[in-house]
């Protein structure tokens, strides 16, 4: 997987649990809490999205890997290659 | 010691046949219900009253999201009758609006679909939603509504059963007149087409209402009625007290003239007709009139074979033959039972009586139950009455708690 396919990923999820946001036009670089409305809730639904939809675990002490698009990138990237067997 | 009085300004709701209250009525008098036919988890086609106002009318699709249904209808209830109550919200002290919203129950639907949810995951609890306990949390549709609102004064929900929109009142008025609140948002609502469990325990207990034309399956008084028609929906109203109504040059819708509540205190679900009459005369008496001062009794009827029987034996009991201007009608043959939202949204059906002097009928009687043949039952068509000053509404409920409120006409 692509960072920019993670991100892609990121951005559904945030689609879905922020249904009113325009997605548009986000920052990768800027915390994703200082371009929408995002509660502490909401960042629980991206961690419970990932689980559910790809069976990606973010535990708690990784939380703040998850603030902008670019560190949900730099995270989730190798989490996802090596569920498919890519290193 | 004098107790203020306290009027109605402004109603808001949901119904399966109108989301304002002039459609409500138009509808009530035409004769036009609205029970549909919906798929219910695990039990397939099923009967239900099912409301189509627009969530996101004062939500964001965030808050529709995650919040209950109950929450939604309570938010869209709130603004819808604050709105009608002519107050300008934004001048309003938010610290002195109470919320106290009636709920037969809280939570089913929430918990149901997250155990539906874990079903998927082989029961793996890690997947329960972090929103579970703000969703099922008793108090979850006046928090809903006190969070749209920026309301900071008490909001919080009042659970008796099938009673419970007329709770929602009564516990308002008494509020206001002990000067906890300046205004009070207050009525029921009912979610509860959408949990399974409600629709299987009451076909356990042969009391799930079965017709081939859904328009027809909910029919208090009809001798071949079989059963409740569940039901969502709700309605709340703004009281005041009344010499700030006056001071606003509020609209008055009526006010109230009396209440009482008791409980029969004699089994889980069988109503008792004695401890019902009990609490009918009792808040006649409080609002200091006779029974044949009264001149609308909406019934709480729900529709099925014994019950309906019981109330019609309450009600007997104490208009018996001496009321000639005592109407009697019931509004779930439209609407279905909505549960919470009961009481309050069939006092708010009435409520333009005051005004129009008709009383609407309830329908789907093709073959009234001798054992419901009161007089002064309004059947099928509406009747033009020469006078409506009072207003009494029935709801009753499961574990036996009874409920009267009586709305008088205004008059300064």
């Amino acid at each position: 997987m692509t960072k920019d396919e993670c991100k892609q990923v990121v951005l559904d999820i945030i689609a879905d649990i922020a249904p009113d946001e325009d997605l548009s036009n986000v920052k990768p670089e800027v915390r994703l809490r200082d371009q929408m409305q995002l509660d502490s809730m909401d960042f629980l639904d991206i961690v419970m999205e990932l689980r559910k939809r790809h069976g990606i675990e973010v535990p708690e002490k990784d939380y703040q890997q998850l603030a902008s698009l670019d560190s949900c990138a730099e995270y989730l990237t190798p989490k996802f290659d090596a569920l498919t067997g890519k290193s | 010691m004098k107790l203020s009085r306290i009027v109605i300004t402004g109603v808001g709701l949901t119904a399966p046949n109108g989301n304002s209250l002039s459609e409500f009525r138009a509808n009530l008098l035409a004769g036009v219900a609205g029970v549909q036919r919906r798929e219910i988890r695990y039990m397939g086609t099923q009967l239900a009253g099912v409301c189509d106002y627009n969530s996101l009318k004062h939500q964001t699709k965030k808050e529709v999201r995650v919040g209950t249904r109950a929450g939604s209808i309570s938010i869209y209830c709130a603004r819808e009758a604050l709105a009608d109550s002519g107050l300008i919200w934004e001048a309003v002290a938010k610290d002195r609006v109470g919320i106290y919203i009636g709920c037969t129950e809280h939570g089913n639907v929430e918990t149901e679909n997250e155990i539906y949810n874990i079903s998927k995951f082989n029961y793996d609890t890690k997947f329960w939603s972090h929103y579970h306990n703000p969703r099922t949390v008793a108090n979850n549709p006046a928090g809903e509504a006190s969070l749209n609102l920026g309301v900071t004064g008490p909001a919080y929900t009042i659970g008796a059963a099938c009673a419970a929109g007329n709770m929602g009142l009564i516990h308002a008025t008494q509020m206001l007149r002990l000067g906890e609140v300046d205004l009070a948002i207050c009525g029921g609502v009912s979610e509860s087409i959408h949990t399974f469990g409600i629709f299987a325990g009451f076909k356990s207990q042969n009391a799930l209402a079965t017709h081939a034309d859904p328009l027809k399956a909910s029919r208090p008084f009809d001798k071949a009625r079989n059963g409740i028609v569940i039901s969502e929906g709700g309605a709340l109203h703004t009281l005041e007290r009344l010499d700030d109504a006056q001071a606003r040059g509020a609209k008055i819708y009526g006010e109230i003239a009396g209440y009482h509540v008791n409980s029969d205190a004699s089994d889980y679900v069988l109503p008792n007709p004695a401890r019902q009459a009990e609490c009918v005369r009792a808040a006649i008496s409080r609002a200091g009139l006779v029974p044949r001062d009264i001149h609308i009794v909406n019934t709480h009827a729900t529709a099925t074979p014994l019950g309906d029987i019981q109330e019609c034996e309450a009600i007997r009991a104490v208009f018996g033959e001496g009321c000639p201007d005592t109407s009697i009608n019931n509004t779930k043959g439209y609407i279905g039972h909505c549960m919470g939202a009961a009481g309050a949204l069939e006092l708010a059906g009435n409520l333009p009586s005051f005004d129009d002097l008709i009383v609407h009928p309830t329908i789907n009687v093709d073959d009234l139950d001798p054992l419901c043949a009161l007089p002064g039952l309004v059947l099928n068509q509406p009747r033009a009455v020469a006078k409506v000053d009072t207003i009494l509404n029935n709801s009753f409920g499961m574990l036996g708690i009874n409920s009267a409120l009586i709305v008088k006409r205004f008059v300064p």
